[in-house]
This record gives structure tokens, sequence and C-alpha cells, in this order.
């Protein structure tokens, strides 16, 4: 007997082309969540690897005499007469510190003293006139300071420079590096936990090593205060409105295609819309963070509306008929009783909002919070009024170090990328926790 | 508006008294005419003081925000229409008027809960209507300074001419298209990688994976989307662009710059993945699951399902998802201002730098800026070419779903 032409045990061509098409095919979809996967691992490593260095700092350990005939001559410890003494006095002070400090541990070293001079930062000097005039009892004495090392000594510590890439840097030069090295030996040089990176205002283009992100943090805080303060209100009430009592009518109609539309419009054109009529128009004040927040504010509406209507769906029309039922005006069954029910989810949606308005960075470019902002900016002052001191904001100021020559920004701008997305997973977890905790299934 | 506010420090607390003072008498006087028995009311004297609150309060500030609106107007033009007493003190008669008028009506027929809700509601609309104002402004705002710019440079050279070389010393060529060709040719390559990546992780997760793959991939994929663009930006400068001039541009000799066509368009393409993967997972899932076991029953395997049942039921979703990310990879702004690079240039080399109405919107906004200048102006008719662009693929995706979704409800 000859076997059958097609048996069921042994599969034909064409099934096992079948086959292979459907493995291939199921391939490709693991294929597609594969590079997600990778593409997200590779971006979160690349950001980590290079913003890590940013979050630890080199200093110098120094015991710095400060004679009172080169501080305050008159000795009257009169704060206008000390103001008069520069940066350069202070600077002076330091390296003939740094200088004794290496005679005094014998370490060799064939640099020139200037050169030697230069393994303090630039910043140092300010630093130590700053607490110099707000103590000035020290004066006379000793002043015992741990002071900031330049960016490459920093780099070197940290493996963003090395004895090679020194050989061709007019900066620094591998001698300098021996030297350090020696100096780190001896437990003069010491690399340790930035905190000023988080606390210190940005710093000019010769001093990587100083740069901080103090400003642009309080600048993005007081823009979602702002935000919170305007989008949150306004974007409840709006979805109020067009949830529980707008008539089916064109202008509801059109209202509803405006926020969708809105939701997609790119974020430039709200850093336009900025631009023209809250600074040219309305004569606000540049850099500030009230016009920053009032455009953020608007890009986020449409946000916090569609999640705030989804939630206000999702309470069952049977609250509003008892509320109804028992002599209650629209108006109270929703304030009373709707819309509590719906404040989990609302408050979901505004986290995520925030979250969105916290990154946002192309319309806050364009109302010109790119500006260099040494100082601190205050909530409210009698000139600028409330919010309105320049500041830049966190994604700004990464923007800002990008375009910086100095390679030094480079590790900060990453790290200030990793201090962003803190922020941002902090934001998102407690939008999932909130929703967990009390998410309810009517 | 601001300016105005350290002009009359006094006169919020004054309007605010001035309700609180209309909310007490208010009450007092429907207290009064219930003649101790409230049950005499039409409402309770709470909602009178409260009706009477707003009575001063709303009209108060609409009628400030109205005349500071005409006095900033008068200001652009350079005439002065109001004085600057004449603001304060016109909306002091205003709040005068809402006082007397709310105190007077206070009697004990008067519904006074209704009134009180029909401020809220008017609150309601006006907070409605703020996201048409943003339209309206958006529109306004660009129109307005786009027509100046066409008043001192002729459209046709405006969307017509290939060379973009602005100089603040005027005489600039101020040509849209290599920027429009930058723009498109890196939404192209983002698009080629967002949309078969986003759509085959959409079909994979939503016919193949299991529950716990799943649990795991989708929050992974909306990782993704909850990065800032400022981070993918930098990931172009830092990561990708090097990598590409080091391994493809220089060993191809190609070009010898990071930044570039490919670098934009690559980053641009990981942003868009989440987008275009949760709105495709949508249009799948939205396919009634009938058709699948028809399909099944008929003896077709899983993929033949996919590739010839599923995907064309929901194939309007899914190019609505295309033209959304479309939309999206056109007013990207942060990825190609750091990825993309500033030259304007037409070639069809993908690793060398271009440039993007998005990246000439920001270089001709930021820095010394002159208003009267094309040169400056020019970003406003940009801005505006990119929001008729954007906004037509988005009306578009939105036409393509509604029609679509009628069909399976």
């Amino acid at each position: 007997m000859t076997p059958p032409a097609h048996s069921l045990l042994k599969s034909d061509d064409r099934t096992r082309r079948r086959r292979a098409s459907e493995a291939r095919f199921r391939a490709c979809g693991l294929a597609a969540i594969g590079i997600a996967a990778l593409a997200l691992a590779v971006l979160l490593t690349s950001v980590l690897a290079n913003g890590a260095g940013a979050f630890r700092q080199t200093y110098i350990k120094l015991q710095i005499p400060l004679p009172e005939a080169s501080l305050d001559k008159a000795g009257q410890r009169d704060p206008a007469a000390m103001a008069k003494v520069s940066t350069f006095g202070y600077a002076a002070l330091l390296h003939a510190a740094l200088l004794d400090r290496i005679a005094a541990l014998q370490i060799e070293t064939e640099l020139a003293d200037q050169d030697v001079a230069a393994m303090i930062s630039k910043e140092a000097a300010a630093t130590l006139r700053d607490h110099v005039l707000a103590n000035p009892h020290l004066i006379g004495g000793m002043a015992a300071m741990d002071v900031l090392a330049a960016g490459r000594i920093d780099g070197y510590f940290k493996g963003r420079v090395t004895l090679k890439s020194a050989a061709m840097d007019g900066n620094t030069s591998p001698q300098a590096l021996q030297l350090a090295r020696k100096l780190a030996d001896a437990d003069v040089i010491e690399t340790r936990f930035n905190w000023r990176f988080l606390t210190a205002p940005d710093a000019s283009d010769q001093r990587p090593e100083a740069a901080g992100l103090g400003v642009a943090m309080l600048g993005s805080l007081y823009m979602m205060l702002v935000v919170l303060a305007l989008a949150l209100p306004v974007g409840v009430a709006a979805s109020i409105y067009l949830e529980e009592f707008a008539p089916r009518s064109r202008i509801s109609d059109l209202i509803e295609v405006n926020i969708s539309n809105l939701a997609a419009v790119p974020s430039i054109v709200f850093g336009i819309l900025g631009l023209a009529v809250f600074i040219n128009f309305a004569g606000m004040r540049q850099s500030s963070p009230l016009v920053g927040g009032l455009v953020l504010t608007l890009m986020t509406l449409p946000t916090i509306i569609i999640s705030t209507r989804a939630a206000l769906k999702s309470v069952p029309p049977s609250i509003r008929d008892a509320a109804l039922a028992l002599g209650a005006s629209r108006m109270q069954a929703v304030f009373h009783h709707v819309l509590p029910l719906a404040a989990p989810g609302i408050l979901t949606g505004t986290i995520l909002g925030l979250a969105q308005a916290l990154g946002e960075t192309a319309p806050l470019l364009l109302i010109g919070m790119v500006a260099f902002v040494r100082d601190y900016p205050v909530a409210y002052s009698d000139t600028a009024g409330l919010f309105g001191d320049a500041a830049t904001a966190l994604p700004v100021q990464v923007f800002n170090w990008t375009q910086r020559a100095d390679p030094g920004f480079a590790e900060r701008a990453s790290g200030a990328i990793i201090t962003l997305l803190v922020f941002l997973a902090v934001m998102n977890t407690a939008a999932i926790l909130l929703r967990r905790r009390f998410e309810r299934r009517w | 508006m601001i300016r105005n506010l350290d002009m009359a420090p006094s006169l919020p607390a004054l309007v605010i008294g001035l309700a609180v003072l209309a909310s007490f008498a208010a009450q007092m006087r429907a207290r009064a005419a219930s003649g101790g028995d409230l049950r005499n009311l039409a409402s309770l004297p709470g909602p009178h003081g409260a009706n009477a609150f707003l009575s001063v309060l709303v009209p108060a500030i609409a009628s400030y925000a109205a005349l500071s609106l005409v006095r900033l107007i008068g200001d652009r033009q350079g005439v002065e229409l109001l004085s600057a007493h004449s603001v304060p003190v016109a909306v002091l008669v205003v709040a005068a008027l809402g006082c007397g008028g709310a105190i007077s009506v206070s009697t004990a027929r008067f519904r006074a809960r209704a009134a009180f809700e029909w401020w809220i509601k008017s609150l309601l609309i006006a907070a409605a209507a703020v996201a048409v104002l943003t339209t309206l402004g958006i529109v306004l705002s660009m129109l307005f300074e786009a027509v100046q710019f066409f008043q001192q440079y002729h459209w046709r050279d405006f969307f017509l001419s290939s060379k973009w070389s602005p100089n603040f010393r005027g005489n600039s060529a101020l040509g849209i298209l290599p920027l429009l060709w930058g723009t498109l040719y890196i939404s192209f390559i983002a698009l080629l990688l967002a949309v078969p990546v986003g759509l085959f992780a959409a079909i994979y997760l939503s016919e193949y994976a299991g529950r716990r793959m799943r649990n795991v991939a989708k929050p992974l994929i909306e990782i993704l989307a909850g990065i800032p663009t400022i981070v993918y930006g930098l990931f172009a400068l830092t990561t990708i662009g090097p990598v590409l001039r080091d391994y493809f541009a220089q060993p191809l000799g190609l070009g010898d710059s990071a930044s570039s066509v490919m670098t934009a368009g690559l980053v641009m393409g990981i942003m868009l993945i989440p987008f275009v993967s949760s709105l495709s997972d949508d249009a799948i899932n939205a396919v009634p699951q009938a058709m699948r076991d028809g399909s099944y029953a008929l003896g077709a395997t899983r993929s033949e399902t996919i590739r010839q049942v599923v995907i064309p039921a929901a194939l309007p979703g899914i190019m609505g998802a295309a033209l959304l990310a479309a939309s999206r990879a056109i007013g990207e702004t942060m990825i190609v201002v750091l990825g993309a690079g500033a030259a304007a240039r037409l070639s069809l080399n993908p690793l060398e730098a271009m440039t993007t109405i998005t990246v000439k919107i920001v270089s001709q906004l930021t820095g010394d800026t002159d208003f009267a200048s094309p040169e400056t102006l020019v970003a406003f008719a940009l801005g505006l070419t990119l929001f008729v662009f954007t906004l037509g693929l988005n009306v578009l995706a939105l036409m393509i779903v509604r029609k679509y979704r009628e069909r399976y409800e």
C-alpha cells in the first residue's frame, strides 16, 4: 500500500512554508520590542555613564593664611574697605597656600609656579573672598577650606582626562596630573559627593567645575507653581463645563475639536505665542518664571482637560441621579458628589501634566529663559512682581550647557538630565501609586 | 496687565472688601425678609451671600481684564485710549453697582441659589473659553507678525526660493524650501523607523504576548514616551551622532559631521515608537474578536489572520497613528536643534547636516532680535507654516480615525 499523498502526520511543503512565515512574523514582533527595549537601555546607560561624574567633585584641602596686611590694611574691619580687595588678591593667597603645602609635603615637581596655581579653580578665589567678607574675624589667622580643583584636574579623577589627552591639551599637562595624583595620595586632594551641583548657580564658560543647578531648579519650581495654580483650576472648570453642562451644540463641538487640536500643536508654537502675546504685547518681563509658567499652562491645559474629563466620565450617572432626587441642583450634584469621586483621577492627570511641563524646553528658549543667570530668583520683588525675576529652568540649563565648549559642561548636562529624570520618575511613580490606591471600579 | 497692578496695589483689597461687605449685607437682608422663619425664603441666606459675593467679584475682574486689554491695545498703537486712573475707578464703579444690585434683589422671593449657580456656570464657560482663546491667540499673533513679514519680503521669494542665508545687515535670502526639505527628510527617516517598529510592537503585544510579557514590555515602551525631548536631543548629540560619524559617515566618505539628518531622524524615530505603538494598539484592539475567530475557523494561521484580516480592518487607525506621528516629527524641536545641525542645505545625503523649520525658528528668535527686521519676523512666517502643516495632518488623522470608528460601533 502506498502512503497517502497528504498525511496529517507529515507536513507538506505548503504547510512548512506557512509555518515558517508564521515564525518569521512572530520574530519580527519580538524584534520590534527588542529594538524599543534596547533603545531605552542604551539611552539610559549613555546618560548615566556621561552624567554620573557631575555628582562627584574634586576638592583641594588647604590651610590659607589670611594676613591683615593684604586683606584689611586699615585694620578697621570695615566691610566697604575690605570689599576693595578683589578676587586677585585672594587668588594669590590660595596659590601661595598650595605651593606651601606642596613644599611641606616635599613633593618634587617640574611645574612652574603658575601652572601649579592653575590647578585651583578660578571660582575658588571668589568663594574664599565671600567667606572672608562674611567672617571678618578670620583675618589675621588661618582659614581651613576645601577649594574647588580646576576642571581638568577634576576630570582626571573621574577618568574624563587622561595623561594622554592632557599632553595635547593647552589647559593642563601630564605633569600637573601626576602632581595631582601625588597630592591625592597625600590626602590633600579628595573627590567626594557634589552638593554644590544641586545648589550652586550656573558658572561662566571657563569654570565648568563650579556650575550648578540651583537657579535652574528654583526657576523650574516657580514655573511648576504657576502651572499648578492656573492649569488645575482652569482645566478642571473647563472639563466640568464640557462634561456636565455643555449642551450638544455647534459651539461645544468647536471647543472640543479645538482642545484635541491644541494637544497636538507643536510646543514651539506655544513659545511663539508667549513671545508675541505675553512679552511683546502685554509687556511682561523676559526670562521670568511667570511668563514661562503661563506658556506651560496653556500647553498643559489640554492634557489636564482630557484626563479630567475621563475621570468625570467614569463616575456613574446613578450618583448624579441620587443627588438630584434628593433636591440638589445640578451644580450641587457635581461639586458635592461627582467632583470628590473624580478627584484621584484628576490628581493623577495633573501630575502627569506637570511632569510633561517640567521636561519641556523649546517654548522656554523663545521667551528668553536661556539667559545666563547667576542670582537666585526671588518669588516676589517690588520691581519685578510675582515670579518676575529672571531665571532658567532645568531642561533649558541642559541645552545651555550643551552649547558650551569645555567638555566639563557635557558631563554637567548629562548630570542635569539625571536630576530631571529623577524628578520625572518620582512624579510618575506618585501618579501610578495614586491611581492604584484610589482606583475604584463601579 | 502686571504693570497696572503695582500702580494700584489697594484695588484688589478694595474689591474683595466690597464683595465681603455685599455678602454680609445680602444675607442680613434675606434673614430680615424671612421674618425669623427661614422657610419663608425661596433660597437660604447662604446662597444670597454667595450670589452677592460673586456679583461684585466677577464683573469687577471681567471689567478690569477688558479695560486693561483696551489700554494695552492703545499702548501698542501709541495712543492713550484710557488714562491710567480711569481703570481702577471704572472697576470700582462696576463693583459698587454689583454690590448695590445684589443687595437690593435679596428679597424673600429671590431664587438666590439659581443666581449664584449662574455666576459659577459663567466662570466654568470662561474657563472652557481659554482653550479657544489660546488657539485664537496663536493664530492671530502669528498672522499679525507674518503679515508684517510679507510686507517686507515677497511671499514668492519665501515659499519658492531654495536659498536660506539670513544676514542681520539686511539683504538676506529667506527661502523656506531647504528648511522644508530638511524637516521632511528627517521626519521621513523617523517614520521609517518608528512606524514598522511601533506597529510590530503593538501587534506582538496585543496578539502574541502573554500577560507577563505584556506587563513588562508595555510599561517599558511607555517609559520612552515619558522621557523629555531634551534628553533625546542630548542622546543624539553625545552618543548617536559621534557613532554614526565614526563608523558610517567617515569610513564611507559621506561626510564628517556628527549632526546629520540620520542622527536626528533615528533618535526622533525612537521617540515616536511608543506613540505609534500605543495608537496602533488601540486600533488593533478595536477590531472585533469575531473577525479573528472567523479567520481562524477558515484555517488561517495567526500571522495570516493578522495580515489579511486584523491589519486591513485596523488600517484607518494605523494610518491615523502614522499621520499623528508625522505631525509630531515635523513640530519636534529639541532633537533637531541638538542633532540635525544648522546648515540649510538641499541634499540627498542623509549623513550630512541639514536644518529644519523649528531649528530656524529658535535661531531667529533667540539672542538679539529686532522685531522690525524681516530676519526676525520670518520666524513667525515659519511658525505659521508649521502650524498650518501640523494642523492639517492632525485634522486629517482625526477624520480618518473617526470615519473608521463609525464602521465598527
